[in-house]
C-alpha cells in the first residue's frame, strides 16, 4: 500500500460556505492526511492517502459539498509526500487578491432549525441563528475578505460560547461570520403604529396578534422589508391593496411549509424542490381548481398561479412557531399549519424595497400596524427572487436574494482579453453586469429607472460591486435608447473614467444574454419577444428574428407591425392596441361601441386617421395587449404584463378541461415576417375568452415555430435561442419548445437569468467581450 | 408678392405696412440702424427665430408670438425690455392681407408690452423655400438695480412657482395642425411676461433664476437648471396646474403636458423665506392669477428632477433627447 499525494485547487464558491470544516471532516473520516486553506483562487488542499481513497475523495468533495457551496472545477496535480504529515488540519488564510464569488443569502439550515425549537439549546427561539451552511451575506456585506469586521455584524462583540465555536475547525459555526446568539448578537423589538417602541412585549407575540387582528406589521427580513397580513382575511388583504395603492398587482404568500399550500396549491416534487432550495425564492404555482378555500380571493386576481414562499430567516419560522402554539422539536415543521401571511416588499409605489429601520418608520406610517424591526443592519438591498413553475421547466422571472450576486462563469476565451466589462442593462428591472476574466457577476433586482431611487441604486450598486469585487472596467455598455436613465449613467461613467462605451441593441443583447450563459460559440438565431427596444434606425422593436454571431447580428425577419395610438399610452391601455387592430381591419366604425367606457373611444379613430403620435412597433407584448383588447379580457394594464398574464391564465385554465382547439393557421409569412392580421381578424369575432385566449396561443406557436423552423433551414443554423420577457409565458415556451423539438432544432432559453429585461445586462456585457476578442 | 427688381413696388408696400402699424421715433427716422439710449445699468440682449405651423391660432399667431417670445427671453433676466428689431422672411405669393393681420398683432403686442420695434428687415424668397412667413426678433432690455438672475445661482432650499397652468401652447397647436375636434378649444397662452416679472422684481428683488418653459417644457427647464445650478428638485404633480381639458387632450394624445410648450408662462426660483409674499404678488397680477408653488429645490449630487406623483409614488421627470420615444417593455 502506497501513499500519494495530491494537491487540489477548488475553484468556485468555496468561500464562507463551511467549506473548509467540511474538507476537514471528510478527510478525517476517510483517513486522508493533509491540510486545506483558503487560497487567492479558492479552497487549496493538500491530500495524502492511497491513490483509490484520494479518487474517492475527490469524488466526495463533490458530491457531499455543503449545501452553500458550489463547485466550478477541481484541479488535481501531484506533490511531493510529506513523511510529517499524520493528520489533516484546516490552516489559517493566505493574504492576497481574492477573487472569490461573493455568496448569497440562505435560508435557515435542518440543524439550526432543530437548535431554534430545542429548549435546551442555547439558542431556543433565538432569531438570528445561523452557520456557515445557512444564513444571511451577500445582504450584509460591506468589503472583501469576507471577514465579520467587513458586515454589518462589525457592531457585535462575541461572547465566550460563540467565540469559541467560531474558533473552533470541527464546528459548523467554524469561521461563520454573522455568528451570534441571545447574549451578543443582534436582537428583535417591535414598534406600535406611531412607530413607539414597545419594550416590555414579545415582539414575535405581538406581530402574530396585530396580524390575527386583520393589521399590517412591516416585518424586517433578510434583503429588505415585507409588509405582512392575514392570507386568510379578504378584509386586511383588501385593506392593504388600499393603503400600498396596489390595484390588482398579485401578492405573494408564505406558508410554514408545503403541506401548509397543499389544499391551496397544485405541489409538483419540482415545485417542492424549488420551494425548499436554499435561495428560498417566491415560487408561481398554479391555483388548485375548485379549491374550498380560506384564502382570501384577492391576492392574485384573475390569475391561474399564485406566488408563494416558505420562511427563509428564522423570524419568520418564529411567527409560525409561535402560531404553532411553540411546539418543540421539529416535527410540526412538516404538518401542515393553518397560517398563511400575504408577503408583499415594503416600498411606495414603484420605490425600493426599504432596508433601513427609520425609513421604514417614516415611510410605512399610515400603512404598517406595527413593526418588527431588528438591530442588523442589511447593508445591500435584495428584493425576494421570483422563480415561476407554472410550466415544464422552472423560470426565473427576478433575481435577487438567495441568487445575487451568484457569478455566471463565460466561456474561457474571455480570460485572454483580459479587460472588464460594466453593463448597465436597460430600463425595466434593470441589473447591472460586471465582468471579470471568464465570470459574468449580474447584480440584484434594482427596479424600474423612472423611479429616481432606483437610479441612485444603480450608482450605489457599481460602486458597491466594483469595489466588493475589485473589479475596474476597461469597457462601459449600455442599451441604445438615449433616454434610458441606464444609458445617460453609461455616457458620463464613459467620460468620468474615460472608458469607451459600447451600445447595445436591446433585443441584441437578450438573445447575447442566452448565449453567455450556455457559453455557445457558434451563429445562433434568436428569437427575441418582448415589449419594446429601440432598434437600429430608432423604430419600435419586440418580436425580432436575429442571426447573431461574435457580438454582430443581422435581423432576418420580424412580426408584423401594430400600430400604437398615443404611442407609450398605448402599451398601459391594451383597449388601444385593440382598437388600432379594428382600424386596420377595415372596422373602425366598432371602435366606439366596444370601448365605450374609455375616454376618447370616440375620437382615436381620429389620431389614425391622421397618424397622430401614431407609431408603429414589432412587439409581441403589445400582440398580447391586442388581444387582450379584442376579447375583452382588460382595457388597461395596472401593472407591467397584466394584459399577457390574464391571457395566459385563461387559456391556462381553459386547456384544464378543453383540449387545444384545432385550427389551420392564421398566421402567414409575408416575405418571410410573420402576419398576425388574419388572426387578429378571428379573435376579434370570439365570444368565449377563454378559447380566444387559448386559440391565440395555439396559433402563436404554430406560427414561431414554422416560422424559427423556416428560417433554420434557410441559413443552415440549428441552435435557436428563446429571449425576451414573452417567454415566461409558460404555455408558450414550453409550446413553442415541444414543436421544435421534433425538428432537430437545439433550443436554448435563460436559466439562471430571468428572460425579461432583467437579463439584459449579461447581454451587454457577453457582446462587449465578444467584440473585444474578435 | 414678387421678389427681386420687379417687386419694387411691393416692397415698398410692406415697408409702408411696417411703417404705419409700428411707427415710432427711432423707426420713423428710416435709417439703417436705431440709436437710442438705455437707462443705466447691466444691458441684456436676446433673439428668438419664430417659425409656426400653423400661422394663426387660438389665442394668437406668429405676430404676436414673435414679440412676446423675445420679450420674455429678455425679461427672464429681470430686465425691462426696451426695443425690438424684426427681421422677416417671407414667400413669394404670401397674401397682403394675412402679413398686415401680423404686423397688426405683432404692433398690438409691442404696444401691449411697452416696447418699441425700432429697425427691421425683410426678405422674400420663391415660392416653396418658406413656409409662408418666418420671423426673428431681437430684444434689448435693461437689468435694475439689485437683481441678479441666473440658471446658476438656484439653491437648496429654493421654492419653484409657476406663473399659470402648463401644456396650453403645445396643446392649442397640436389640435389645430391635426384639426381635432375636442369639446372645448385650448387657447395658446401666448402673452408677454415682462409687467409680470416687473411686479414681482420689485417686491422680491433676489428671486434666484426666472425661466420661461418654451420648448421642452417644464420638464426640460427645471432639468437644465439643476445642471446649471448642480441641484436637485422636488416636485409635486398635484401642484402643477394645469387645464382639465388640456390634461385630457395629453392623456388622449399620449403626452405629457409637463413635456409640452408654453409661450406665456415662467418658472421662478425664489428663496423659500419670500416665496408666499412673491406668490401674493403673482397671484395679484392678471397673467399671474393660477401661479402655483410646485415644489422645492433640494441637494442631490446626481441632480434629479423627480416628481410624486398623485399616486404618492416618486418619478423621474425626464431629461428627454429630442422628441419622445416610447420606454415600455
Ligand atoms: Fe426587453
Ligand atoms: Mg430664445
Ligand atoms: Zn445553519
Ligand atoms: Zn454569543
Amino acid at each position: 500500500m502506497s501513499i500519494s499525494a495530491y494537491n487540489l485547487r477548488v475553484k468556485g464558491q468555496v468561500q464562507g460556505v463551511g467549506f473548509r470544516p467540511f474538507v476537514h471532516n471528510l478527510a478525517a473520516r476517510l483517513g486522508v492526511c493533509g491540510f486545506v486553506k483558503n487560497g487567492p483562487q479558492g479552497v487549496v488542499i493538500h491530500a495524502q492517502a492511497e491513490t483509490a481513497v484520494l479518487t474517492q475523495f475527490k469524488q466526495r468533495l463533490l458530491d457531499e459539498q455543503p449545501s452553500m457551496s458550489l463547485i466550478e472545477t477541481i484541479d488535481m496535480t501531484p506533490a511531493q509526500v510529506v513523511p510529517t504529515l499524520t493528520d489533516f488540519s484546516i490552516k489559517t488564510s493566505e493574504t492576497g487578491a481574492l477573487d472569490l464569488g461573493v455568496t448569497p443569502d440562505a435560508a435557515v439550515c435542518r440543524e439550526c432549525l432543530a437548535e431554534l425549537f430545542d429548549p435546551h439549546n442555547r439558542r431556543y427561539r433565538y432569531p438570528f441563528i445561523n452557520c456557515t451552511h445557512c444564513g444571511p451575506r451577500y445582504s450584509l456585506i460591506k468589503a472583501l475578505p469576507y471577514d465579520r469586521k467587513h458586515t454589518t455584524m462589525a457592531d457585535f462583540a462575541f461572547c465566550q460560547p460563540c467565540l469559541d465555536e467560531y474558533k473552533a475547525a470541527d464546528n459548523r459555526r467554524f469561521h461563520a461570520q454573522p455568528n451570534a446568539c441571545a447574549t451578543c448578537g443582534p436582537t428583535l423589538f417591535f414598534h406600535n403604529a406611531k412607530g413607539e417602541k414597545q419594550a416590555s412585549i414579545d415582539p414575535i407575540a405581538e406581530t402574530l396578534e396585530v396580524i390575527n387582528r386583520g393589521g399590517i406589521v412591516a416585518i424586517k427580513g433578510i434583503g429588505g422589508f415585507h409588509l405582512a397580513c392575514d392570507g386568510r382575511n379578504d378584509e386586511a388583504v383588501k385593506r392593504l391593496r388600499v393603503l400600498k395603492q396596489r390595484g390588482q398587482k398579485p401578492f405573494a404568500i408564505m406558508a410554514a411549509n408545503p403541506a401548509s399550500l397543499a389544499p391551496y396549491i397544485d405541489l409538483t416534487v419540482e415545485r417542492t424542490q424549488r420551494l425548499q432550495a436554499m435561495d428560498a425564492p417566491i415560487v408561481l404555482c398554479p391555483i388548485k381548481e375548485n379549491q374550498s378555500s380560506t384564502l382570501s380571493k384577492v391576492i392574485a386576481p384573475q390569475l391561474a398561479w399564485m406566488g408563494v414562499m416558505l420562511p427563509h430567516s428564522p423570524v419568520h419560522h418564529l411567527l409560525f412557531h409561535k402560531a404553532a402554539g411553540e411546539p418543540t422539536g421539529l416535527k410540526w415543521l412538516d404538518q401542515p399549519q393553518a397560517l398563511l401571511l400575504v408577503m408583499t416588499s415594503a416600498n411606495r409605489c414603484g420605490n425600493p424595497l426599504l432596508i433601513d429601520n427609520q425609513k421604514a418608520l417614516t415611510e410605512l406610517t399610515g400603512i404598517a400596524d406595527g413593526f418588527l424591526l431588528h438591530n442588523r443592519d442589511i447593508h445591500v438591498r435584495c428584493d425576494d427572487s421570483v422563480v415561476s413553475a407554472v410550466g415544464e421547466k422552472p423560470r426565473l422571472i427576478r433575481r435577487g436574494r438567495g441568487l445575487s450576486p451568484q457569478f455566471i462563469p463565460l466561456s474561457c476565451g474571455f480570460s485572454i482579453v483580459d479587460k472588464s466589462v460594466l453593463a448597465v442593462g436597460s430600463f425595466f428591472k434593470n441589473t447591472l453586469c460586471l465582468t471579470k476574466g471568464d465570470r459574468a457577476y449580474v447584480s440584484q433586482y434594482m427596479g424600474d429607472l423612472d423611479n429616481p431611487e432606483c437610479c441612485r441604486a444603480l450608482h450605489t450598486t457599481v460602486e458597491h460591486l466594483t469595489s466588493l469585487l475589485g473589479i475596474k472596467p476597461d469597457l462601459v455598455v449600455s442599451d441604445l435608447h438615449p433616454d434610458f436613465y441606464s444609458t445617460q449613467f453609461a455616457e458620463h461613467y464613459s467620460q468620468e473614467h474615460s472608458i469607451p462605451l459600447i451600445k447595445v441593441q436591446h433585443h441584441h443583447a437578450h438573445i447575447a444574454s442566452v448565449v453567455a450563459e450556455h457559453q455557445i460559440k457558434t451563429p445562433v438565431l434568436g428569437v427575441a419577444l418582448d415589449g419594446f427596444g429601440l432598434g437600429l434606425e430608432g423604430e419600435l422593436w419586440g418580436g425580432e428574428l436575429l442571426y447573431v454571431h461574435q457580438g454582430e447580428f443581422t435581423r432576418l425577419a420580424h412580426l408584423s407591425p401594430l400600430t400604437l395610438p398615443g404611442g407609450e399610452r398605448a402599451a398601459k391601455e391594451p383597449w388601444r392596441m385593440a382598437a388600432a387592430a379594428l382600424y386596420d381591419l377595415g372596422r373602425g366604425e366598432e371602435i366606439s361601441q366596444r370601448f365605450a367606457d374609455q375616454p376618447g373611444a370616440d375620437l382615436i379613430g381620429q389620431l389614425l386617421d391622421k397618424q397622430l403620435n401614431c407609431p408603429t412597433t414589432t412587439s409581441a407584448g403589445r400582440l398580447f395587449d391586442t388581444v387582450a383588447g379584442l376579447l375583452g379580457i382588460t382595457t388597461t394594464n395596472q401593472y407591467e404584463a397584466q394584459a399577457a398574464m390574464m391571457l395566459e391564465s385563461l387559456a391556462y385554465t381553459y386547456l384544464q378541461n378543453h383540449p387545444w382547439p384545432e385550427a389551420s393557421p392564421l398566421i402567414d409569412s409575408v416575405d418571410g415576417n410573420l402576419n398576425c392580421a388574419p388572426l387578429l381578424a378571428a379573435i376579434s369575432h370570439c365570444e368565449d375568452a377563454g378559447y380566444g385566449a387559448a386559440l391565440f396561443h395555439q396559433q402563436l406557436i404554430d406560427g414561431l415555430a414554422r416560422w424559427i423552423s423556416e428560417q433554420s433551414q434557410r441559413t443552415a443554423v440549428t441552435k435557436v435561442v428563446l429571449a425576451g420577457g414573452c417567454f415566461l409565458n409558460a404555455l408558450l415556451t414550453d409550446g413553442v419548445t415541444r414543436q421544435l423539438q421534433a425538428n432537430n432544432i437545439d433550443l436554448y432559453c435563460a436559466e439562471k437569468l430571468p428572460c425579461n429585461d432583467g437579463g439584459i445586462a449579461l447581454g451587454q456585457a457577453h457582446i462587449a467581450l465578444e467584440m473585444e476578442v474578435k | 408678392m414678387v421678389h427681386g427688381s420687379g417687386g419694387k413696388a411691393m416692397a415698398q408696400l410692406i415697408d409702408e405696412l411696417f411703417l404705419n402699424a409700428f411707427s415710432n421715433p427711432w423707426l420713423d427716422e428710416m435709417n439703417d440702424q436705431a440709436c437710442f439710449q438705455l437707462p443705466a445699468g447691466r444691458v441684456v440682449m436676446a433673439t428668438d427665430s419664430h417659425v409656426i405651423s400653423p400661422l394663426f391660432f387660438p389665442g394668437g399667431d406668429i405676430g404676436c408670438l414673435s414679440v412676446h417670445g423675445t420679450v420674455n427671453d429678455v425679461a427672464m433676466s429681470g430686465a425691462v425690455p426696451k426695443y425690438l428689431s424684426a427681421g422677416f422672411i417671407l414667400e413669394e405669393g404670401y397674401p397682403l392681407a394675412d402679413l398686415q393681420t401680423i404686423v397688426t398683432s405683432m404692433a398690438a403686442a409691442a404696444e401691449e408690452a411697452g416696447v418699441y420695434i425700432v429697425t427691421g428687415d425683410t426678405k422674400v424668397v420663391e415660392r416653396g423655400k418658406g413656409d409662408g412667413c418666418f420671423i426673428t426678433t431681437t430684444g434689448i432690455g435693461v437689468v435694475p438695480e439689485g437683481v441678479s438672475m441666473g440658471a446658476d445661482r438656484v439653491t437648496a432650499g429654493d421654492k419653484i412657482i409657476v406663473s399659470g397652468s402648463l401644456g396650453d401652447h403645445g396643446v392649442a397647436i397640436m389640435s389645430l395642425r391635426e384639426n381635432l375636434t375636442f369639446e372645448t378649444t385650448i387657447e395658446s397662452d401666448t402673452q408677454s411676461l415682462n409687467d409680470l416679472v416687473a411686479a414681482m422684481v420689485e417686491v422680491v428683488p433676489d428671486i434666484h433664476c426666472l425661466r420661461d418653459p418654451t420648448r421642452g417644457g417644464l420638464s426640460a427647464t427645471l432639468n437644465e437648471i439643476a445642471q446649471q445650478s448642480k441641484v436637485g428638485m422636488q416636485v409635486y404633480e398635484t401642484e402643477i396646474p394645469v387645464k382639465p381639458q388640456v390634461k385630457a387632450a395629453c392623456e388622449f394624445l399620449g403626452l405629457d403636458p409637463l413635456f409640452v410648450a408654453n409661450e406665456g408662462k415662467l418658472v421662478a426660483f425664489c428663496p423659500a423665506d419670500k416665496a408666499e409674499q412673491l406668490l401674493a404678488v403673482m397671484r395679484a397680477h392678471p397673467k399671474g392669477m393660477d401661479a402655483a408653488i410646485i415644489g422645492d429645490v433640494i441637494e442631490d449630487d446626481l441632480q434629479f428632477v423627480q416628481m410624486q406623483t398623485a399616486f404618492g409614488g416618486n418619478r423621474m421627470v425626464d431629461w428627454i433627447n429630442g422628441e419622445q420615444l416610447p420606454r415600455i417593455c
